[in-house]
């Protein structure tokens, strides 16, 4: 019915043909990545700083300067003109492409490093040899597929950050979070780490050496952080080293916790993580892939919080491996380990049943028990089993399965690779175990929410459609209820394409936060409350 | 087992259709209330205030249907589609494009509008067309695909219609010229300093606006097909597409000969029941005897049609209730300007003789509102805000506590609704408003308490 078109632009609108200025930014931001393309066929460039920086320079300039060309000359506003209609956008042949296309980059990247270039002993070769100079300048060491990768991912963050800033620029809270976003990447995620890296050895940390840490990187999203070498790395750090543990473990118990108390899960997944940060930015042309049906809910809840149990039992099951038996030597122990993770597990929820049971839907009641059950019978075979088992498995098993599984398939073939075929937050909304947790807080404990504007809703959709975590809402909004969901990471997006302007995201007194009441407001007091009848 | 038949499935039919089945006692089977939904539209349910999203590739035609396909079935509405030809009141009988008969207990009549088309020469060529349905946009989707084969499109009529289709046009960069009666955009509604902001606007839009002006007929080429206007100013506009939009009336016709009593639309009192027993009209085409306070008669919009959905379900499950609109409130988009408005804020043309009006715009941006209040008592009568979000709940509560002006203004901070970080504009409003007054009001920080009513 409507016109299609084939062109791969991601902004702009279909019946626009790109302007000369855009082809040109074209050209180079494809010149930027024929050289790494050319890296990786084993190419072998003379000058390779030189080389690594026209690229990297090409690519950022390229698609900056293809967006200013998109938005700059037009009036602030929303710019969905044409999103469904072009194959790239609307999983059409050039979203199959590029979604093949980067599930092939992942595949190379976690499981065949080699073909990037990566020689274990002597030095690298293509791309990641490119990626060397960069490397030593930074940190000293020369690049791993890591860094190539780190690199990219940084550069993305900030080429369609800048995108992101125009296309938005009329939206404060759109470009607030967006530097945000690229601020952390850029220093917490890709600079401090390999700073940090500089010290290993030096008597600030009394010559040992600290794991790659990303401060900003919680368990359990960072689901290694408590892996025997890493502990051993920051024991043997002095001082700096310990105070990176404690806060690796307060921001999990206590930081994160009250953050999301007063803001709502959004302070991380669309301020700071990283995963959100790509998926802000480089994803903003997918987010309305998401699927809304009820149906995809049901998967979601499911399949999200399975991954929490795994990732809970593997996390114990690892760090009991390394604990020993003797309360002489230290006062943790493997029987004292689990014992804290069963009180602790059991103290939740127990608090949940008792007081907010009430909020819960029916089968997260049961889905509740059941993992809760899972848990401690799981626990309990401990008792049952011998010396290197843990519950039921080696821990080792349990390890390399959820990093295989979750940290590599599930967050980065999938969760990155299929952005423009699933939507660009599928990680975020049915593998992050760091998504679910937070949003169990949000859900029923927080003073976000979604405030719905009285009676204005008109159900046009935008809405729910540019929903990238695939919440249906305005289902809430044209019911005049506000929105409290678990998986709202907080974008605002539902808030800047409405054209009513029905919703704002906002922290207010927890009294009234999920009202259930219809108010279609303008109408007469007495029909309302009967309407309100339950 | 009582059959209850609504004819079209728009927002008040639907709305009509949800409550009833809310209503209907569940325990008493589902032989209690048989509802049955008529339309000759579409299969489903969707927004109609969404379709020019959907030419602009915004969303796709699934996106604006509110409901999954599921939903129908599992709340045992049954949904037929057809046109309704003949309503015969004597035998409680319906006749679906002249032949299938449906029998009702009660009938809803719900068939919204059709686009206004005042006898102009050549106002039924090819390439001529309104916009108001959804056959209406895949004929636009025919007219207007793209400019190459829609070289101009000329827009006929300054309305909320027309300027979302001009929207529309433009996000395929089509050029449109746009021919507005009035002297400047909408202001038989708006006071003229918004009026004339939104003029700005329009042609910022690169929109070719042509005001006071008006048309005399379009032209044919030798196809039948449109090929140019001819305006009262003596040009001749050569154009592919002509959109007439030059308002709606209730879309009624098949009922002339029923004995129900029509005026411009389905008279019905504030029961909204007709002259006819059990059969009822709401929404778009329902006409008032008298009109409610300072609403009109019809009222074509949105969040009424929901409102009687509501009052007719509540009537029908035998609660009968009349339609009491609370205060008058409504919204719209102009191109990248929203717009909302709480309470009573009148153009030149409606405005009261006890109506005094508060204007302020912003020097640069594109935002601006205006507030309405008692020229004696300073009571609070309403507000029109451009580009600066608002607050629903708090307006409804300010309008029912029968606030006065220099209240509003001390509070202005609660009300704003935008996102957070924006910028808030209350202190030079109310500098403004003091100045011009010469009153000496300061303006409160926002405090959620009051927003939230907590005390």
């Amino acid at each position: 019915m409507s016109t299609y078109d084939r062109s791969m632009a991601l902004t702009g609108q279909p019946p626009v043909i790109l302007n000369r200025n855009q082809k040109i930014a074209t050209l180079i931001g494809m010149f930027g990545l024929a050289i790494i393309l050319l890296a990786a066929f084993n190419v072998s460039f003379p000058n390779k700083g030189l080389w690594l920086t026209l690229a990297l320079t090409s690519i950022i300039g390229g698609t900056v300067w293809f967006s200013r060309e998109a938005y700059l000359d037009k009036e602030p506003g929303i710019k969905n003109d044409g999103v469904w209609f072009k194959s790239l956008s609307n999983q059409g042949f050039w979203g199959w492409i590029a979604g093949i296309a980067l599930t092939g980059f992942y595949i190379v990247l976690y499981f065949y490093p080699e073909y990037l270039g990566l020689v274990k002993e002597g030095s690298n070769k293509g791309v990641i040899g490119l990626f060397d100079p960069l490397s030593r300048a930074l940190s000293g060491n020369p690049a791993s597929q890591w860094f190539v990768y780190g690199t990219l991912y940084t550069v993305a963050i900030l080429a369609f950050g800048i995108k992101f800033l125009w296309k938005y620029r009329h939206n404060r809270y759109e470009r607030i979070r967006t530097f945000s976003v690229m601020f952390f990447q850029t220093a917490f995620a890709f600079i401090i780490p390999e700073l940090m890296a500089r010290l290993n050895g030096s008597s600030l940390l009394n010559g040992g050496s600290l794991p790659y840490y990303d401060l900003k990187n919680m368990w359990p999203l960072n689901y290694y952080n408590f892996e025997g070498y890493r502990i051993k790395g920051f024991l043997s750090s002095g001082d700096i080293g310990f105070a990176m543990l404690i806060f690796g473990i307060a921001t999990v118990f206590i930081i994160s916790p009250i953050l999301t108390y007063r803001f709502g899960k959004r302070w991380y997944c669309s301020w700071v993580c990283g995963c959100g940060g790509l998926a802000e930015t480089a994803g903003d042309p997918f987010r309305h892939l998401s699927d809304k049906t009820v149906k995809a809910w049901n998967i979601e809840r499911w399949v999200i919080h399975s991954v929490v149990v795994f990732v809970t039992l593997m996390t114990t099951a690892v760090i009991y491996s390394y604990l020993g038996n003797d309360t002489s030597k230290y006062w943790l122990t493997k029987s004292t380990f689990l014992i804290g993770v069963a009180v602790l597990l059991t103290a939740v929820f127990a608090w949940v049943m008792v007081f907010k049971r009430k909020q819960f839907q029916k089968d997260a009641i049961y889905g509740a028990i059941g993992f809760f059950v899972i848990i401690i019978a799981l626990i309990g075979f401990h008792f049952f089993s011998g010396e290197g088992n843990v519950f039921l498995f080696k821990s080792e098993t349990l390890r390399k399965s959820y990093s295989f599984l979750i940290g590599s398939i599930f967050s980065g073939v999938i969760g990155t690779g299929f952005y423009p075929v699933l939507g660009n937050r599928v990680w975020c909304r049915f593998g992050c175990p760091m998504a679910a947790i937070l949003g169990f807080q949000q859900r029923l404990f927080s003073k976000f929410r979604i405030t719905t504007n009285g009676g204005q809703c008109i159900s046009c959709g935008n809405c729910s459609t540019y929903c990238e975590m695939g919440i249906d809402v305005r289902a809430y909004a044209q019911k005049g209820e506000n929105i409290v969901r678990s998986s709202c990471v907080g974008c605002g997006i539902c808030s800047a394409v409405c054209p009513r302007g029905v919703l704002k995201l906002e922290n207010g007194p927890l009294k009234g936060r999920i009202d259930s009441n219809q108010v279609l407001l303008g109408n007469d007091v007495d029909l309302m409350q009967l309407v309100n009848q339950k | 087992m009582e059959n209850i038949i609504i004819i079209g499935n728009g927002i008040a039919g639907v709305t009509a259709a949800r409550h009833i089945r809310k209503l209907s006692d569940p325990t008493a089977n589902r032989a209690g209330k048989r509802i049955i939904i008529i339309s000759a539209e579409t299969d489903y349910f969707f927004s109609r205030t969404a379709l020019m999203y959907v030419y602009m590739g915004h969303m796709k035609f699934e996106h604006i249907q509110p409901y999954e396909n599921w939903f129908w079935e599992k709340n045992n509405i049954e949904l037929v589609r057809g046109y309704v030809t003949e309503v015969a009141v004597e035998d409680k009988k319906l006749l679906v494009d002249g032949s299938r008969a449906f029998y009702y207990d009660k009938l809803i009549i719900a068939t919204g509008s059709k686009p206004n088309k005042f006898g102009w020469p050549g106002q039924d060529l090819h390439g001529v067309q309104g916009l108001y349905s959804k056959q209406d946009l895949d004929l636009l989707e025919v007219n207007a695909p793209n400019r190459e084969a829609c070289k101009r499109a000329v827009i006929v009529g300054g309305g909320l219609i027309g300027i979302e289709l001009a929207e529309m046009l433009r996000s395929r960069d089509i050029p449109v010229t746009f021919l507005v009666r009035e002297t400047s955009f909408w202001n038989g509604v708006l006071p003229e300093g918004e009026s004339q902001m939104i003029n700005e606007h329009i042609e910022e839009h690169h929109i070719d606006l042509r005001l006071a002006t008006n048309l005399v007929e379009i032209v044919p080429d030798e196809n039948g097909k449109v090929k140019a206007v001819i305006t009262d100013k003596g040009d001749t506009i050569p154009c592919d597409m002509v959109g007439l939009t030059a308002g709606v009336s209730p879309n009624v016709e098949f009922l002339r000969d029923s004995g129900i009593e029509l005026g411009r639309g389905v008279k019905v009192n504030r029961f909204l029941e007709t002259n006819v027993k059990d059969v009822y009209a709401i929404g778009d085409c329902a006409e008032q005897h008298e009109a409610i306070g300072n609403r009109r008669p019809i009222e074509a919009v949105w969040y009424t049609g929901r409102m009687m959905g509501e009052t007719v379900a509540q009537t029908i499950c035998g609660n009968r209730i009349a339609y009491k609109p609370g205060h008058w409130f409504n919204s719209a988009k102009f191109l990248d300007i929203e717009y909302q408005t709480y309470g009573w804020v009148f153009g030149e043309r409606g405005k009261k003789d006890y109506e005094e009006h508060f204007h302020w715009r912003h020097p640069e941006e594109k935002l601006c509102i205006t507030v309405a209040f008692h020229k004696e008592n300073n009571l609070f009568l309403g507000i029109n805000t451009f580009g600066i979000r608002m607050r629903h709940e708090l307006f409804d509560r300010w309008l029912t506590e029968e606030r006065d002006v220099d209240y509003v203004m001390e509070h202005l901070a609660d009300a704003n609704f935008d996102p957070e970080f924006y910028k808030n504009y209350e202190s030079a409003i109310v500098g403004q408003f003091n100045s011009a007054f010469g009153k000496s009001i300061r303006s409160k920080k926002k405090n959620s308490k009051r927003i939230f009513q907590l005390n």
